[in-house]
């Protein structure tokens, strides 16, 4: 098991901040549209959304992160594609799809101008975000489970962040389940980098039917704050 | 393909509209359109606080084909999307050339947000920044990045300052006094003399950034703002609009403006495009 005390936790940081310029401050992570639809109306509700969403998209995202940077790691990005068509399957609303590719994209252009890699110039045109967030983590020299953990911060915090803006919340509150989830997300990673080296069908596959159904009627939305 | 920097030879002219909400942005770069979409090939990326209103209002202007006008939407963020995290702006721009290429100008319009909000000089080449006498006469004085240092201000709805009070000689004055004498438009799209300095001054842009004369200027972030434990509030903003502070310069628009080009206004120059 690699470990976090032995170097790499500066870039770890780096590459998990919501203020890396990669546009994520642009998406809620779902939890506009589970506002909006009364699914999320308390501060009880939104730490039951936000657990809910590290132990589905992204344990599925901290997977295919560990999993990326573990290939990247290796020098062997033979089968990313395969890895793409993967996650492609685990995530059955076009709409998150595209979303997904829009942060890689995001992603990677920014790490083009932060830290150039040619790994990430062999992504392909679309690559999805946590795929993305795996190979930098790995140019940077971090393993599977610091790049599980980037994703997984990077995406839960930014939901939650997205609660100030579409909910009556004291934001004390709202990092006071961010505190609560620290040893979650701990866990989260750990499994992710354990089954990064299996093969790329086992990867894990559990499913948020309601956030898929979400986020279509999002798109759908007339007057929304974020994107997703 | 990936999202490597454009080459060359499709890089269009990027310039920013920024200005706080209500002002006429979106106006301003339908004008533009209008007037200029025969001389140039022409795109916009409009940036909406929410949804894609901006966009669809173009659209349905139809200044352009439709394609050619890209919404981004910025989570409520519009100041960031133009200035800490333009990545997203910057992709929407980069795939609207490699579409379309070759454009000449891409129009990249900031969602209305306030007086502090400029574009990062990654994001665009130049930019102008819009107010409106209806906002109030007042806001000119008051200075920021904006209003005194976007490469050109435009105060808009001139031929509203009788309904609302607002002396606009008045309020083009103090605009030029806190931008130093750089260049200010006072525009009414009623008042097609105005339009067309609006848009010689675009021509001109163009022209400069095309023989590479154009140097983007950054017309910086907010103020310095600084509050110490012990802050007593009595810091100095770095920047000084007091009523009543008295600068010696003349209005004259024929100076170099350390651009690399410049603004003459009311100089003759020939040119071709068609008013619809």
């Amino acid at each position: 098991m690699e470990s976090l005390g032995s170097g790499g936790q500066a870039a770890l940081l780096l590459l998990a901040d919501g203020r890396l310029p990669a546009g994520g401050y642009a998406h809620s992570g779902g939890l506009e549209p589970a506002v909006a639809a009364g699914r999320v109306a308390d501060v009880a509700g939104l730490e039951r959304f936000l657990i809910g969403r590290v132990e589905t998209a992204g344990s599925i995202a901290a997977a295919f992160a560990a999993a990326a940077c573990a290939r990247a790691g290796r020098g062997n990005l033979s089968d990313l594609a395969e890895l793409e068509a993967e996650l492609d399957a685990r995530i059955p609303s076009p709409e998150l799809r595209k979303v997904s590719r829009d942060l890689g994209r995001q992603l990677r252009r920014a790490m083009n101008g932060i830290h150039p890699h040619p790994h990430f110039a062999a992504l392909g045109a679309a690559p999805h975000q946590p795929v993305v967030m795996g190979v930098a983590a790995a140019v940077f020299g971090l393993g599977p489970r610091a790049a599980a953990l980037a994703i997984l911060h990077e995406n839960n915090a930014g939901a939650a962040a997205a609660a100030a803006k579409v909910m009556r919340v004291d934001p004390f509150e709202v990092h006071a389940i961010l505190a609560r989830m620290t040893d979650r997300l701990d866990c989260l990673a750990a499994e992710a980098a354990k089954a990064a080296d299996g093969p790329t069908a086992d990867l894990p596959a559990s499913g948020s039917p309601l956030t898929d159904i979400a986020a279509e009627h999002h798109r759908r939305s007339d007057v929304r704050l974020f994107a997703s | 393909m990936t999202d490597d920097r454009q080459p060359q030879e499709t890089r269009a002219l990027r310039l920013g509209v920024a200005g706080p909400v209500g002002t006429g942005k979106s106006s301003v770069i339908a004008t533009l359109c209008r007037h200029l979409r025969d001389e140039f090939a022409l795109g916009v990326i409009t940036n909406d606080i929410y949804t894609d209103e901006d966009a669809r209002f173009l659209r349905s202007e139809g200044v352009l084909p439709e394609e050619r006008i890209r919404a981004v939407e910025t989570g409520a963020c519009p100041h960031t999307a133009i200035r800490d995290d333009v990545t997203m702006n910057l992709m929407a721009v980069e795939d609207l050339e490699r579409d379309f290429a070759p454009l000449d100008i891409v129009l990249v319009e900031s969602g209305g947000d306030n007086l502090t909000a400029t574009f990062s000089p990654a994001l665009v080449d130049a930019q102008l920044f819009v107010l409106d006498v209806a906002g109030g006469g007042d806001v000119a004085r008051k200075g920021g990045p904006g209003i005194a240092r976007a490469d050109l201000l435009v105060i808009n709805k001139i031929d509203l300052g009788q309904h609302v009070d607002v002396d606009v000689a008045q309020m083009v004055a103090d605009a030029e006094k806190a931008r130093n004498g750089a260049p200010v438009l006072p525009l009414s799209r009623k008042r097609p003399e105005t339009v067309e300095k609006l848009c010689d001054w675009v021509r001109q842009l163009h022209a400069s950034w095309t023989a590479g004369g154009h140097t983007p200027v950054d017309p910086g972030p907010m103020a310095p703002h600084h509050h110490a434990p012990g802050d007593t509030h009595d810091h100095d903003h770095g920047h000084r609009h007091a009523p009543g502070d008295t600068h010696d310069h003349d209005h004259d628009h024929d100076h170099d403006h350390g651009h690399g080009h410049t603004h003459a206004h009311g100089h003759a120059h020939s040119h071709s495009h068609s008013h619809d």
